[in-house]
C-alpha cells in the first residue's frame, strides 16, 4: 500500500513534481497516466528512494521513503525506466544476484529464481548472457529481478515501452496475476489505452500535478468523454487551464 | 557484510569473464611493461658491447697522405677506405645522411707533421645523429691516441721521459656496488609496479560506476534494500583484488625477466630474489586500496564510459609523477617523502633493490599513510555515491 502527499521535486529551476497526492491499495492496479515530462518518473524515483523529495510525503506499507529508506526498499520491487541487465552474466545470475542483494538465503535463491523464471516463461534464454538479449526479453528479465523478493509493493515505470503485442500480453497477465495475489501495484503509462486494460484506479497527471484520480468510468464521467483519448487529452488542459 | 562480499562476487565474476578487464589487469600491466624494459636493457648492452669489436668503417678524403695513421686505425678496428671526391662533396655528404662520418686529411698533412707543426685533420660528423655520434666519439679517442703515442715517439728522440707531460695520476675508486649500480636502472621497476596496479583495475572502476550508469543497471541496484556504502565497498574491494592480481602478476613477470637480462656485463645483480619479490608484494600492498578508491572516485564522478576512461587515463599516471621527479633529481629517502604514497614505496623499493638497509620506521609511515590516504578515499566514495546526481 502506498500513499503520496503533497510530494514536491524540483531540478534546478525545473519544477518537476507539484504537490503530487494519490493512494495505491493492495490488490489493486494503480496507473500514473501522463504525457512525456509530466513528473510520473520522478514520482516514482522518490518511491524507490534514488530521490529525495522537496517537500510532501511518500509512504509505502507505513514506512516513510525519506525517513526509512532501506526498510521501504524491502517492501518495494522496482522497475525503471529503460532497466540494463549485466551483459557477461546470464539471464539468471542477473535475477540470482538481486535475491541475494534482497537478503534471500543461499538455500531460497535457487528454488525462488526458478520460481520466477517459470512465472515470466524465461526457461528458453535464462542460461544464457544478457549480451545481445533483445527489448523484449531484457524486460522481462529486469521485472523477474525486481520481483524475485515476491515484494508486497511493485512499482514499473513505462513497463511495456518497447514491448511486441506478445510480449505486451505476457507483461499484462503477469500484472493481473500480481494484483490477484493482493500485491499492490503502481505503474506509469503515457498510453491511455494501456493503462484502461489494466488498471483499477487512475491517476492523471500533467505538468507536475494531478489532474484526476478516478476509476476508468469515473474519468469518462468527469472529463464528459466516451472515448478514452478524448478524456485523457480534456483532462490534461484541465490542469494547463490554471 | 555479508552484502558487500555478494556484490565483490559478482563484480569478480562479472569482470572475470570481460576480455578488457582480463586483459588490462593479466597483459597491459604485468607482461607488456618487463618486455618493454628487457627489450630495452638488451638492446644497450648489446650495442655497447658490439660497439669496440665491430668494426667501423671509415670514409677518408686523401687517406694517401698517412699511411702510418691508416694503419693505426685498423689495429683499432676502424677500417679506413677511400673518399673519392674532395672534402667540400664529403661534407654535403654527410649533411645528406649518405655518409655518418667522413675523415679529411688534407694534402700538407705529411709535410707539417714531418715540420713538427700541429697538424690539421678534420672529422665531419653530424653529431645530432646518435649513432653518428658514437662513431665519431670512437674515431675523435682512436686519433687522440695515436697523436699522443706520436708525442712520446717525439719526447724520447729529444731525450725526454714522456712522464714529465702526466704530473697527475688520476685514479678512480668507485665504490658503488653491483646490486647498487642497478638500483638506478630498477628504480624504474616501481614505475611499472604503480601503472600495472593501477591498470589492473581501471576497467573494473569505470564498469562499477560509470559503466553501471550508462547500462541503466545503477537505478534498479539501488532500488534494492541495501545501503549505498554496502554497493561501493563491495565493488572498490573487487576493484582491489583485481589490482593485487595484476600487481602480483607484474613483480613475478619482472622475476622471470631479469633473469633473462644480462645484467651482469652492465655490472649489475639486483637484488631482486623471491624473498624480494614478496618483501616488494607487502611494501605496494597498502597502495591497492588507495589506488582502487580514487580510481572508484574518479570513475564515478563522470558522465560516461568514455569520460571516465579519459579521466582515469589521468589517473593513471599522476601517482608517477612523485616517481619521475625523484629519479630525475635523484633524491634520497626522507623521512617527509615517506608520507607521500607511490613515492614511498618506490624510495624503499630503489634501497631494498639496491641491497642497503631499510629504514624501518620509514617503512612504518610510507605503509600507515598510504592506508590512511586510501581509506579517506574510500570514505569519501561512500559519501558521494549518496547523492542524488549519481544517477546523472
Amino acid at each position: 500500500m502506498i500513499r503520496v502527499e503533497g510530494l514536491h521535486k524540483s531540478f534546478g529551476k525545473v519544477h518537476a513534481v507539484r504537490g503530487i497526492s494519490f493512494d495505491a491499495p493492495d490488490g489493486m492496479i494503480t496507473g500514473l497516466l501522463g504525457p512525456n515530462g509530466a513528473g510520473k518518473s520522478t514520482t516514482l524515483r522518490v518511491l524507490y528512494t534514488v530521490l529525495k523529495p522537496d517537500a510532501g510525503s511518500a509512504v509505502i506499507d507505513g514506512i516513510d521513503v525519506v525517513n526509512d529508506g532501506l526498510q521501504a526498499r524491502r517492501r518495494i520491487g522496482a522497475l525503471p525506466h529503460g532497466s540494463g541487465l549485466y551483459p557477461h552474466l546470464t539471464a539468471r545470475e542477473n535475477i540470482a544476484y538481486f535475491a541475494r542483494l534482497c537478503g534471500l538465503r543461499k538455500s531460497e535463491v535457487d528454488d525462488r529464481v526458478e520460481e520466477i523464471i517459470r512465472l515470466l516463461e524465461i526457461e528458453d534464454f535464462a542460461e544464457r548472457r544478457t549480451k545481445g538479449f533483445s527489448h523484449g526479453q531484457r524486460t522481462k528479465v529486469s521485472l523477474a529481478r525486481a520481483l524475485v523478493h515476491d515484494p508486497q509493493n511493485i512499482l514499473l515505470d513505462e513497463p511495456s515501452s518497447g514491448l511486441d503485442v506478445m510480449a505486451t500480453r505476457s507483461l499484462r497477465r503477469i500484472i493481473l496475476k500480481l494484483k490477484d495475489a493482493g500485491r499492490c501495484v503502481l505503474l506509469s503509462s503515457h498510453v491511455m489505452q494501456e493503462v484502461a486494460a489494466l488498471c483499477d484506479d487512475v491517476c492523471i497527471i500533467a505538468n507536475g500535478r494531478v489532474a484526476i484520480d478516478d476509476s476508468i468510468d469515473g474519468i469518462r464521467a468527469r472529463t464528459g468523454c466516451d472515448n478514452l483519448e478524448d478524456a485523457f487529452v480534456r483532462a490534461i488542459s484541465m490542469v494547463k487551464a490554471d | 557484510m555479508a552484502t558487500i562480499l555478494i556484490v565483490f562476487a559478482k563484480e569478480v565474476l562479472e569482470n572475470l569473464r570481460d576480455r578488457r578487464t582480463l586483459a588490462s589487469a593479466l597483459i597491459m600491466g604485468p607482461i607488456f611493461a618487463p618486455a618493454v624494459l628487457a627489450f630495452m636493457i638488451n638492446l644497450s648492452i648489446t650495442r655497447s658491447i658490439e660497439d669496440v669489436e665491430r668494426i667501423l668503417e671509415l670514409p677518408a678524403v686523401g687517406q694517401e697522405q698517412a699511411p702510418n695513421l691508416v694503419s693505426y686505425l685498423r689495429s683499432r678496428n676502424i677500417d679506413v677506405i677511400n673518399y673519392p671526391h674532395g672534402r667540400a662533396s664529403a661534407i654535403e655528404a654527410v649533411k645528406a645522411g649518405d655518409h655518418d662520418i667522413v675523415l679529411v686529411i688534407p694534402g700538407d698533412f705529411g709535410e707539417q707533421l714531418a715540420s713538427t707543426v700541429p697538424a690539421k685533420i678534420e672529422l665531419v660528423s653530424d653529431l645530432a645523429n646518435t649513432q653518428a655520434d658514437r662513431d665519431a666519439r670512437r674515431v675523435r679517442n682512436a686519433l687522440r691516441e695515436y697523436s699522443q703515442e706520436l708525442g712520446n715517439v717525439r719526447l724520447l728522440a729529444r731525450g725526454i721521459d714522456p712522464a714529465v707531460l702526466v704530473p697527475l695520476n688520476i685514479d678512480e675508486l668507485d665504490v658503488s656496488t653491483p646490486s647498487g649500480r642497478s638500483g638506478m636502472l630498477l628504480g624504474m621497476m616501481s614505475y611499472f609496479f604503480v601503472f600495472a596496479t593501477l591498470m589492473g583495475g581501471m576497467y573494473l572502476a569505470i564498469d562499477a560506476t560509470a559503466g553501471e550508469r550508462e547500462r541503466g543497471s545503477l537505478e534498479p541496484l539501488l532500488s534494492l534494500p541495501v545501503t549505498r556504502a554496502q554497493l561501493i565497498l563491495g565493488k572498490i574491494a573487487a576493484t582491489c583484488l583485481f589490482m593485487a592480481l595484476s600487481l602480483t602478476l607484474s613483480l613475478l613477470s619482472f622475476y622471470v625477466a631479469l633473469k633473462f637480462m644480462p645484467l651482469e656485463q652492465l655490472g649489475m645483480t639486483p637484488n631482486f630474489g623471491p624473498k624480494v619479490v614478496f618483501a616488494a608484494f607487502l611494501l605496494f600492498a597498502p597502495f591497492i586500496l588507495l589506488g582502487a578508491s580514487i580510481m572508484t572516485l574518479v570513475a564515478s564522478f563522470t558522465k560516461s564510459y568514455r569520460e571516465a576512461q579519459t579521466w582515469l587515463s589521468v589517473v593513471l599516471f599522476a601517482p608517477t609523477m612523485p616517481i619521475f621527479i625523484v629519479s630525475i633529481l635523484t633524491l634520497r629517502p626522507k623521512l617527509e617523502f615517506m608520507f607521500v604514497p607511490s613515492l614511498s614505496q618506490h624510495l624503499l623499493l630503489v634501497d631494498i633493490v639496491k641491497n642497503e638497509p631499510v629504514n624501518n620506521v620509514h617503512v612504518m609511515i610510507s605503509v600507515v599513510s598510504t592506508l590512511f590516504f586510501g581509506a579517506l578515499l574510500t570514505w569519501i566514495c561512500a559519501r558521494l555515491y549518496r547523492r542524488e546526481g549519481l544517477l546523472g
